[in-house]
């Protein structure tokens, strides 16, 4: 069991009425990963992690976390959730919140005792054990949210927006939940349009759009997905320019300067030659770094 | 067994939003305001028909009526208590979101909608008896008098703020917590008025009349629990009173408690089926 992958899903989908909100997702997430779910808003990112937590039953497909049907009540106190409306039952003081979800997940009093105060300090509310959650304020939810998800040791952990409401400091610290997270081994499934986050903290990444994911990377060799060139050459003729619709369809042209993307890094060998080979004259050709923002733009961000 | 936590949590939960202590006080008063008035009443009464004949059979019509009376409101508190305490506490928690990171738990579904129904209906069936158990109490100290049969009419009561229950509860699984406060509220007055639709079809001798309150009866048996309570609680001479909310003259049936109680577990195991696969 320990070598199935932590999340497996195939040609999952789900329509409400008319609306499909997941076409057609099939990923895997191996043991271990931090896996960041991109997408924009309304791409179909919460309902899929829905169904991933057996909140919202498939229409179709199948999904397996950590070796289970998806929906499995035991193998739950295996996975940790933060929600993307982290809102909980406000009436609660911290302490008693956490005790509340500790025994939810089945924890045993001595194991609460242990790890209530513990994850308290981890997320820096031991202060605040005794207030109210309705005197928090919104990154001390989204906070409290994240040391309840952490309650079970979980072998996977899902964070649907984990640092919406949080300032600097708290996107820091969630940044630094996620290292520990990852260093001990644990599965970190992290729903997001905060980028620079994803960039900081994933391994690799999906884009989801209309319910598909488009396109799947891995961030440490994110050039070796599109890849985008400025071209600089001598003249440019109507003749160089169709031959170079052949390595690319997004061309801008600016005097004899010419930006293109290409399908991947192992291409601009070949697109040197051809260029050289049309004897327009090559003055340079550098390939652009591709941040995650402009990769997401590329990817999902098309006709919008 | 989680389903102990969430009635837990949802004992807390009424403690914490007050509406334990306000039920509470407010049922104090209310006991104080029916002991202050019957016993003003009484003495009264005591005074003016002493010298008349049949004095002592006035003097058990009025407690009776009095009694009746203060039950009568009682089961109007149950019905109350029952729709506005449980409306939201499925629905709430889904348009909130708070019902998230329950149901993701190792817990299944059905444990967390039964774990409120007991939380809800064992707050209510103690809020029941407290206040009728003292209502008989308060009637047997000023006056003595104390009904034959007060035990099967308290339970009529408790029974019937459990469906009133069962039927919000079910309501909260598909509906909107105004929609189903409006559902809840619309069948207890369409089972109230076959009630009174069946009373005087009975008086009138209309059998069309009475089958329309049996009919609705059974499409929530709430007035038909409170008519057997109040035939059960009374004496003779006043069964025979015309119409009156507290009059009987069609006496729901013994099969008529065990339909309810049927009906109760019918409806509730609908709603932990509705909500074990809907989605949340």
């Amino acid at each position: 069991m320990s070598d199935s992958p932590t999340i497996e899903t195939h040609r999952l989908r789900k329509e409400y009425g008319d609306k499909v909100a997941v076409a057609d997702l099939t990923l895997t997430v191996q043991r271990g990963e931090v896996f960041g779910f991109l997408g924009p808003n309304g791409a179909g990112k919460t309902t899929a992690v829905k169904m991933l937590l057996g909140l919202a039953v498939p229409t179709s497909g199948s999904a397996q976390i950590l070796g289970r049907p998806v929906g499995d009540t035991q193998t739950r106190s295996r996975i940790g959730f933060l929600p993307e409306h982290f809102r909980f039952h406000e009436w609660l003081q911290a302490a008693e919140f956490m005790d509340l979800h500790g025994q939810l997940f089945g924890l045993t009093l001595q194991q609460r005792r242990e790890r209530i105060p513990a994850l308290l300090e981890l997320v820096k509310l031991t202060e605040a054990a005794d207030r109210r959650l309705s005197a928090f304020s919104k990154g001390m939810l989204q906070r409290i949210g994240l040391a309840q998800a952490l309650l079970p040791e979980p072998e996977v952990v899902f964070l649907d927006e984990p640092t919406s409401g949080l300032d600097p400091l708290g996107r820091r610290l969630v940044r630094d939940v996620i290292r520990k997270l990852r260093s001990s081994g644990t599965t970190v499934f992290l729903n997001s349009h905060l980028l620079s986050e994803v960039e900081i903290t994933c391994d690799r990444v999906a884009f989801i759009k209309d319910g598909t994911i488009v396109r799947t990377a891995t961030l440490d060799r994110l050039v070796e997905g599109l890849t985008e060139v400025i071209l600089w050459v001598g003249q440019v003729t109507p003749e160089f320019l169709d031959g170079l619709r052949r390595w690319s369809n997004e061309l801008q042209v600016d005097g004899r300067r010419i930006t293109l993307t290409v399908q991947d890094e192992a291409s601009l060998p070949g697109l040197a030659q051809w260029v050289v080979e049309q004897g327009v004259g090559l003055y340079a050709l550098t390939p652009q770094q591709l941040s995650l923002e402009e990769l997401f733009v590329q990817v999902v961000g098309g006709e919008q | 067994m989680k389903l102990w936590v969430i009635t837990r949590l949802t004992v807390r939960e009424a403690q914490r939003r007050k509406l334990l202590w306000i039920a509470l006080a407010l049922g104090v008063v209310f006991v104080a305001l029916f002991a202050g008035g019957f016993h003003l009443i009484y003495r009264e009464f005591a005074t003016f028909s002493q010298s008349t004949v049949g004095g002592q059979v006035q003097y058990q019509v009025v407690t009776v009526f009095f009694l009746t009376a203060g039950l009568y409101v009682i089961n109007f508190l149950a019905v109350m208590m029952a729709v506005l305490t449980s409306v939201g506490t499925v629905s709430g928690e889904i348009s909130s979101h708070t019902i998230q990171s329950l149901a993701t738990k190792p817990l299944r579904r059905w444990e967390i909608l039964l774990g409120k129904w007991v939380a809800y209906s064992v707050m209510l069936g103690v809020y029941t008896s407290i206040l009728s158990l003292s209502l008989v109490l308060v009637v047997r100290l000023i006056s003595g008098y104390i009904p034959n049969n007060w035990l099967g009419p308290i339970g009529l009561l408790i029974l019937e703020g459990w469906v009133i229950l069962t039927v919000s509860i079910l309501g909260g699984t598909f509906l909107s917590t105004i929609a189903n406060g409006v559902l809840a509220f619309m069948l207890y007055g369409i089972a109230f008025i076959g009630g009174w639709v069946e009373q005087f079809g009975s008086l009138m001798a209309s059998d069309a009349a009475v089958n329309i309150g049996i009919l609705t009866s059974l499409v929530l048996p709430s007035e038909a629990l409170w008519r057997r309570a109040s035939y059960l609680m009374q004496p003779a001479i006043i069964r025979n009173l015309p119409a009156n909310p507290f009059s009987t003259a069609s006496v729901p049936s013994p099969a008529m408690v065990l339909y309810a109680a049927f009906y109760i577990v019918a409806l509730l195991g609908i709603a932990l089926w509705v909500f074990s696969q809907r989605d949340l």
